[in-house]
């Protein structure tokens, strides 16, 4: 077992630079998420975790060995590709035992690992089928088991889940994590969902143009985005971006409002959450609605700030039906009020 | 009238017939035959679209039945006649065969075919799988691919023409207009002309007869799990025994090969060396057909899923496991296609050695075997039975290729 530490990495093409110098240090056993839009550097990122993309700058260390100028067979890494990359001339058993083959493990080492990680996926029954037999999700597990079998230090997972059906991919989720959980290896983990990011990682690095805006816990990055691009992207739905002013212990929206609370003085820009506005009839913050979809379980009131063209999002538990042009009041609570500078950095 | 303006003119009335043919035809058909009108209006239109189908095929089916079917048949008429010095045909049953079985240039004739079968398509798909595999992975790739494409570009009597150059031969002493005896006269008894004309020969030859005696092992390892099906045991079998076979062939030549006094200082007729003359025939014809082979083969590897190779260098597969384990099998099924493809243009093989050899020293084919039996000696019906028997050995080849070509495409 073994953790993973990336030292200021960075990563270009030809003269240009697409990572600009990532740190990381993800421990021994963690399950790491990386998830940023696409054309982030993600995946390049991943694949240079695995060798599969040279390192222009910078450490990579797995284990104590630093492992930039290793190939990817030697740094005992084992990766689940996105079209999940089964060689489709070999059986289910022959794509799971090709790795070990290599390696020159005898006959019935293979089989007992391969038998066992068919067990773990429940994948026995198609051991002796071919790849294009079997459907989307099998054909995951088999590139799942294909992982397992080598028993590596570190499992990388590239967008393993685009490919599957809402439903499945769920399901495939929640199986995944308990077999990281249950092997006790770590795991990095590239997605641009970020539900899936959520839902999977003990901590989360949120990329955004070749850099690392964010790494911590998927609570921290939700209550406490360091910039307004982390604010955006996690949670759904998104956060309400509005211009105001900070001063004296209060904010002052564009339309004059005045909110409670907040640090700083000038011009900012507040973060609301639209789980976070409180329905207050007597509220500082009107919404003038333009629409609203009921989820069933809670309501999407859109609109704008009355009094100005900036967009304001508003969830309401239950069912509620809104008219066009109504104005709705809401409160917020000082503690989940997100003030960012003009630069997009948190500010408090 | 100007040719040109003729061929304009044939064009014109070649293409305006056909489409003439095809609008009128139909028009006659959903007008005046068939009309979609009156009380069996909806009837009329599934008969109308039933027929329109063989409407369009005719004039195809009947210029094929017309040039194919026909002489097929007409040639099997021949092989089994025999033309009267006065006039007409008389029936001999298989009299032309069994004397074309008696002449030891048709067994000749068979023997080279068989050989040319074996050596032009696998070095013709060897080759081209080789150049496929390499231009793809340098920078000046797509010209090396253009020039050695090139090739299919010449007729084989163009080829035969340039490669009969190669061969060329001027008496010593005068400078030698042929590159093979060109280079052939800077050797001498030195250790380089060892090295270069016995040992690497030698050495290339042990690598081949090894790989054949593996290939058969790899057929014979899996039989017992095959006990179930005695075709494919029979098959296995032949083709593990042709192999031990050939590979043994090779093998005997070495010794002979290192212990040969090669004639230095002297230019070869290269044509009229009995037996190797025949691999200068097949040169030409592997160096037309390796870039078709090349521009195939390289479409299928890129075809073929990048992250499966990459896949495979995460369970550790060195560059030729992932070549040879992961592309070939992938693209095993164009590998076929490519092959009998060849096979068959070689079984036809007709010009090339009519234009250098004429099937002289040895060198006779089938084609060319016909080609003199019909035209030049007049035994029509020797020469329809050469026919038949070159087409008995293509059918059976353009089947098991037109039914792999369809399941590439399915």
């Amino acid at each position: 077992m073994a953790g993973i530490v990336l030292d200021k990495l960075k990563k270009s093409y030809g003269g240009t630079e697409v990572l600009h110098g990532v740190n990381a240090e993800i421990a021994d056993g963690e399950f790491v998420v990386i998830v940023g839009p696409s054309g982030c550097g993600k995946s390049t990122l991943l694949r240079m975790i695995a060798g599969l993309e040279s390192v222009t700058e910078g450490e990579i260390r797995i284990g104590e060995r630093v492992v930039n100028g290793l190939e990817p067979a030697q740094r005992d890494i084992a990766m689940v590709f996105q079209n999940y990359a089964l060689y489709p001339h070999m059986s289910v058993r022959q794509n799971m035992a090709y790795g070990l083959k290599i390696r020159g493990l005898p006959k019935e080492e293979i089989d007992r690992r391969v038998e066992e990680a068919a067990d773990i996926l429940e994948i026995r029954d198609y051991l002796e089928r071919k790849p294009r037999q079997l459907s989307g999700g099998q054909r995951q597990r088999v590139a799942m088991g294909r992982a397992i079998v080598r028993k590596p230090q570190v499992f990388l997972f590239d967008e393993p889940l685009s490919n599957l059906d809402a439903k499945l991919r769920v399901q495939m989720r929640l199986e995944i994590r308990r077999l990281q959980k249950r092997l006790g290896v770590t795991a990095v983990y590239v997605t641009h969902d970020q539900v899936e990011a959520m839902t999977l990682g003990d901590r989360l690095m949120v990329l955004n143009g070749g850099r690392s805006e964010q790494f911590g816990t998927p609570i921290e990055l939700y209550e406490r985005p360091q910039t307004t691009f982390v604010a955006g992207f996690i949670g759904s739905p998104a956060m309400n971006f509005l211009p105001a002013t900070a001063e004296g212990g209060e904010v002052v929206l564009e339309n004059g409002a005045r909110l409670p609370g907040g640090t700083g003085a000038g011009r900012v820009r507040l973060g609301l959450r639209p789980e976070h506005l409180l329905a207050d009839d007597g509220g500082p913050i009107r919404l003038q609605a333009i629409l609203a979809e009921q989820l069933g379980a809670s309501t999407l009131v859109h609109g704008t700030l009355e009094g100005t063209d900036s967009a304001l999002v508003a969830a309401l538990p239950g069912t509620r039906a809104v008219t066009e042009g109504e104005v709705l009041g809401f409160s917020v609570a000082p503690a989940q009020m997100h003030l960012f500078d003009g630069e997009g950095r948190r500010i408090g | 009238m100007n040719p040109a303006l003729q061929a304009i003119v044939t064009i014109f009335i070649g293409v305006g017939g056909c489409v003439g043919y095809f609008w009128l035809s139909n028009q006659l058909l959903d007008k005046v035959l068939f009309p979609p009108r009156g009380p069996s209006a909806g009837r009329n239109i599934n008969r109308a679209n039933m027929i329109r189908p063989w409407l369009f095929l005719l004039p195809a089916l009947a210029a094929l039945g017309l040039y194919l079917a026909y002489p097929v048949v007409e040639t099997l008429r021949l092989s089994l006649s025999e033309r009267l010095p006065e006039g007409g045909y008389t029936w001999v049953g298989l009299e032309n065969y069994r004397q074309m079985a008696a002449e030891p240039k048709f067994w000749e004739a068979m023997r080279n075919n068989m050989l040319w079968l074996i050596v032009v398509p696998a070095a013709s798909t060897g080759f081209g799988l080789l150049a496929a595999q390499l231009t793809d992975r340098i920078g000046w790739g797509n010209i090396a691919k253009s020039l050695i494409f090139m090739p299919m570009a010449i007729s084989f009597v163009g080829a035969a023409v340039i490669w009969k150059l190669v061969y060329d031969t001027r008496p010593a002493g005068q400078e030698q207009i042929g590159v093979l005896n060109a280079v052939w006269l800077t050797f001498d008894e030195g250790p380089v002309s060892f090295i270069v004309l016995k040992l690497l020969p030698a050495l290339v030859l042990l690598i081949c007869s090894a790989l054949l005696v593996w290939g058969a092992w790899l057929l014979l390892r899996t039989v017992p799990a095959l006990h179930a099906r005695p075709g494919a045991l029979a098959l296995r079998g032949g083709l593990a025994l042709a192999a031990l076979w050939l590979g043994w062939a090779l093998l005997s030549t070495i010794p002979p090969l290192l212990s040969a006094r090669l004639p230095f200082g002297q230019p070869r007729t290269w044509l009229t060396i009995p037996f190797w003359n025949n691999f200068f025939l097949m040169a030409v014809l592997v160096w037309i057909q390796t870039g078709f082979a090349m521009v195939i083969l390289s479409a299928a590897l890129r075809g073929i899923p990048e992250e499966t190779v990459e896949a495979a260098i995460v369970d550790g597969a060195n560059p030729f496991q992932i070549f040879f384990r992961i592309k070939v099998p992938q693209i095993a099924g164009t590998i076929v296609v490519v092959w009998t493809t060849i096979t068959i243009v070689v079984l036809k093989v007709f010009d090339i050695v009519f234009a250098m050899t004429n099937g002289q020293w040895q060198t006779q084919v089938l084609a060319n075997y016909m080609y003199d039996k019909l035209f030049r000696t007049g035994d029509w019906g020797v020469g329809s039975a050469a026919a038949m028997v070159l087409m008995a050995l293509v059918t059976p080849i353009l089947v098991w290729n037109v039914w792999n070509a369809r399941r590439e495409m399915r």
